[in-house]
């Protein structure tokens, strides 16, 4: 522009144009382009911002509405768990597994036992104790799945649907708070076992809850996930293909939407999870692309709702199965930990939560890692990001159902 | 001519030479001694008071009612303890609330603009109000043309918004205001358009004299019965009011999950409470501008049955009749709209912008055609 209006000489204008605004035609004519561009605009969406689920920050490149470019930005929840579990007792950490996850506390204590335990070969698991943390692992799941389902409403601007799925998970929370006293951070799994029982009657109430989510469950999935309007919002958005699924290293909800039929549960199963599998107690959920393409948003939403049919299923197998007997099994006051290193992963909510433990037979961890789904789901965002429009991308990073917690740790 | 089978139908004109301000200083007994022009100023001045608190009352009794909506739609219960029943003093409570709030400006904020942003809004919208006839012998403004004025004053409220974007300086209150100008711009031609097929039916500006015309049936000759073209028109009409509104699932200016608060992002306070204002008295006017041109406006077979029973128009209960009626079917609409709101997901920019232009105005055209030539048709026939 300033070159329009400074002092050039009139037969010398043409060439005070860039090259990739001239271009010379076969008939030897010279063209000119006089495209008008804008300049992107960069927006932090959060680290407070209601679409981040959290304290992330996702610096996002905007054209007008379209995004062109996003980077996402953690740490702002780091609350050096990893360093803690090397500095407390095996036992005094597992309060803090509860953090990182906070809407899947259950799994991550599960996963964080299973772990020492690899590492404790002669000690055996109550079979009662391995329903328990079952029935309990699938509760807190379908729990976590209704936040998820409810907060991908509010991102999609569906209000109701969220607080109909706190009305359940208010009774999970109940439920969770008569066998362990805690509502979000249980700590109810211990290394061992399960440190308390199920109260009287317990079980009974979780066979009625299982009743009575059944048939609301088909009310919440015709009222947002088979809603129209959602539909056109999150089919085709954000897909992820088979293999850039795989690539990405993806587990959970996000790996099944994307049509990879992979599940720890069934396939290294742990837990009581074998068995109910053969008992054809659960199915594997897989996205389909029924309503769009294969691996859309609508896709691993869909996952999530239909998981938590098949948690239902498996709870009420649970409770079948189960017998009285101890809960937990020969565990000392003071733990120690015989030397090794162990990987354990589980199927978290949101897929594979790995707790790499390495002890050199004392009463500390040498080293306590812990591979968190969330934090490698989100990793995908910004690869899909480019090209979708700024309410896109709030679906899109809403589809990851990432933990902040987690993310950062 | 219409005007004059209006005033066939009713007996008498439909506009007095008096308004509820005249009105109220004839009831008062004044001495002769104060000079007219204290008495005019005087007049304005209450009137303007009066007309305030009567829309401002309405529009938080709109607010209670959201919440209590939103509430039961959402297994709660809203509001309970403010003021004893049913948390009725809510939106009084929350006024004074907002009115003790510390008012911020953002540092890099133009203040000026800022500072106007919210007046232009409300003052638009409550100018446009100004040309509801409260019933066939009370108003406030006299007009011929109140479509008109009403859809001008109420796309007024568009620039304010647009100026509360662009002062706040912030990138999220810019969306907002890019947003809401793209939608309006979008929704304002079938808005227009679907509101002219009932135009065409009852042949007048005039929402009185469109109310007066479908005084027939016993109070039931709705403009909505009587030309099958009138109810697609009426469901573009609906979808319009939505979006000219920023009502979900056309919320997109406000969008909580994607633009923080969108143009509003920035105020706080009584400023903040002005654009809440406006949107509930929006509400209230789409929907009582919809009562008027479909539904009957005064008209019901309450008024029918007062008529019958040889009551003149004019008179104080007819009036009361009148107002109730119109308010009655101006809170259907709001509930309507609040329903939709807490039921629906919000679309995208580019759907809601495919909607207006590709659907919407073609379909409100075909409405306009439809509804000319079916009055066309039964003239040729019945006359």
């Amino acid at each position: 522009m300033s070159n329009s209006t400074s002092n050039t000489p009139e037969k010398d204008h043409k060439s005070s144009y860039r090259a990739e605004e001239r271009r010379t035609l076969s008939s030897g004519e010279e063209e000119f382009f006089f495209d008008v561009k804008t300049s992107d605009m960069e927006v932090n969406m959060g680290p407070q911002h209601p679409a981040t689920h959290g304290v992330m920050r996702v610096l996002i490149r905007c054209d007008g509405e379209l995004v062109t470019g996003s980077q996402v930005h953690l740490g702002y929840l780091h609350r050096c768990a990893e360093k803690i579990g090397e500095n407390v007792e095996w036992l005094q950490y597992l309060p803090y597994t509860d953090r990182y996850d906070y809407l899947a506390a259950m799994n991550n204590n599960l996963g964080y036992s299973m772990a020492v335990e690899a590492l404790m070969p002669g000690l055996e698991i109550p079979r009662r104790a391995v329903l328990l943390r079952t029935i309990n692992v699938e509760l807190n799941r379908i729990a976590s799945h209704l936040v998820a389902y409810g907060t991908y409403g509010l991102d999609i601007g569906a209000i109701t649907p969220f607080l109909y799925a706190f009305r359940e998970r208010e009774w999970i929370q109940a439920l969770f708070e008569k066998i362990c006293g805690a509502r979000l951070t249980y700590s109810y799994i211990r290394i061992g076992g399960v440190f308390n029982d199920a109260p009287p009657g317990w079980l009974k109430e979780v066979g009625h809850f299982c009743d009575v989510f059944e048939e609301k469950w088909k009310e919440y999935r015709d009222l947002l996930a088979l809603n129209h309007i959602f539909i056109k919002r999150t089919a085709h958005v954000g897909v992820i293909p088979k293999d850039m699924a795989i690539d990405f290293g993806l587990t959970g909800p996000m790996l099944r939407g994307s049509g990879v039929d992979f599940d720890l549960r069934r396939d290294m199963p742990y837990m009581a999870y074998g068995e109910a599998y053969e008992a054809g107690a659960f199915k594997v959920p897989v996205g389909s692309g029924e309503k769009g393409e294969l691996g859309d948003s609508w896709d691993r939403f869909y996952v999530r709702v239909e998981e938590m049919m098949e948690s239902i299923k498996l709870v009420r197998w649970c409770l079948g199965v189960i017998e009285d007997g101890p809960i937990i099994g020969e565990i000392p006051k003071v733990i120690k930990v015989p030397a090794g290193e162990a990987y354990v992963g589980i199927e978290n909510p949101r897929g594979e939560l790995g707790h790499y433990v390495h002890s050199d037979g004392g009463k500390v961890a040498v080293r306590c890692r812990v591979r968190g789904p969330s934090f490698t789901n989100i990793a995908v965002v910004e690869e899909l990001m480019p090209g979708t429009l700024l309410a896109d991308s709030v679906a899109i990073i809403g589809s990851t159902d990432i933990v902040i917690g987690e993310t950062d740790r | 001519m219409i005007q004059e089978q209006a005033d066939a139908v009713l007996g008498h004109p439909v506009h007095p030479d008096s308004n509820v301000f005249v009105r109220i200083l004839e009831w008062l007994p004044l001495p002769e001694i104060i000079p007219g022009w204290v008495v005019t100023f005087g007049g304005v001045m209450l009137g303007m008071s009066i007309f305030l608190a009567v829309m401002s009352v309405l529009v938080m009794f709109c607010v209670w009612l959201e919440r209590k909506v939103s509430g039961h739609i959402q297994c709660r219960t809203g509001p309970m303890y403010a003021g004893g029943w049913h948390g009725w003093a809510q939106s009084l409570a929350d006024g004074v609330k907002l009115l003790l709030k510390e008012d911020m400006i953002p540092k890099d904020a133009d203040r000026t603009l800022f500072w106007i942003a919210p007046a232009i809004v409300l003052g638009s919208i409550f100018g446009a109000m100004v040309a509801f006839p409260l019933s066939y012998d009370w108003w406030f403004g006299r007009m011929d043309l109140g479509v008109f004025a009403i859809l001008a004053l109420s796309s007024t409220t568009t620039i304010g918004v647009v100026m509360a974007g662009w002062a706040s300086a912030s990138k999220w209150s810019l969306y907002g205001a890019m947003r809401e100008a793209a939608q309006v711009v979008a929704y304002e031609i079938p808005l227009g358009l679907s509101l002219l097929a009932p135009l065409f039916v009852l042949g007048t500006f005039s929402l009185t004299e469109a109310s007066a015309m479908q005084s027939g049936w016993f109070g039931m000759k709705w403009a909505i019965f009587t030309n099958p073209f009138l109810l697609p028109a009426f469901l573009i009409y609906v979808v319009a009011a939505l979006a000219e509104t920023k009502r979900a699932p056309f919320d997109l200016p406000e969008a909580e999950s994607e633009l923080v608060a969108g143009f509003m992002t920035e105020y706080s306070g009584i400023r903040w409470s002005f654009f809440f204002f406006e949107e509930y008295a929006a509400m209230l006017l789409m929907s009582v501008l919809g009562a008027f041109f479909w539904f009957g406006g005064f008209e019901s077979p309450l008024t029918g049955a007062l008529r019958a029973s040889g009551m003149e128009d004019t008179s104080l209960v007819f009036s009361l009749v009148c107002f109730g009626t119109v308010l009655f079917k101006g809170f259907v609409g709001i509930f309507l709209m609040m329903w939709l709101r807490w039921t629906l997901p919000r679309v995208r920019i580019d759907q809601v912008m495919t909607m207006g232009y590709k659907y919407l105005t073609p379909l409100a055209l075909f409405c306009v055609l439809g509804a000319a030539s079916w009055e066309a048709l039964q003239h040729l026939i019945f006359s």
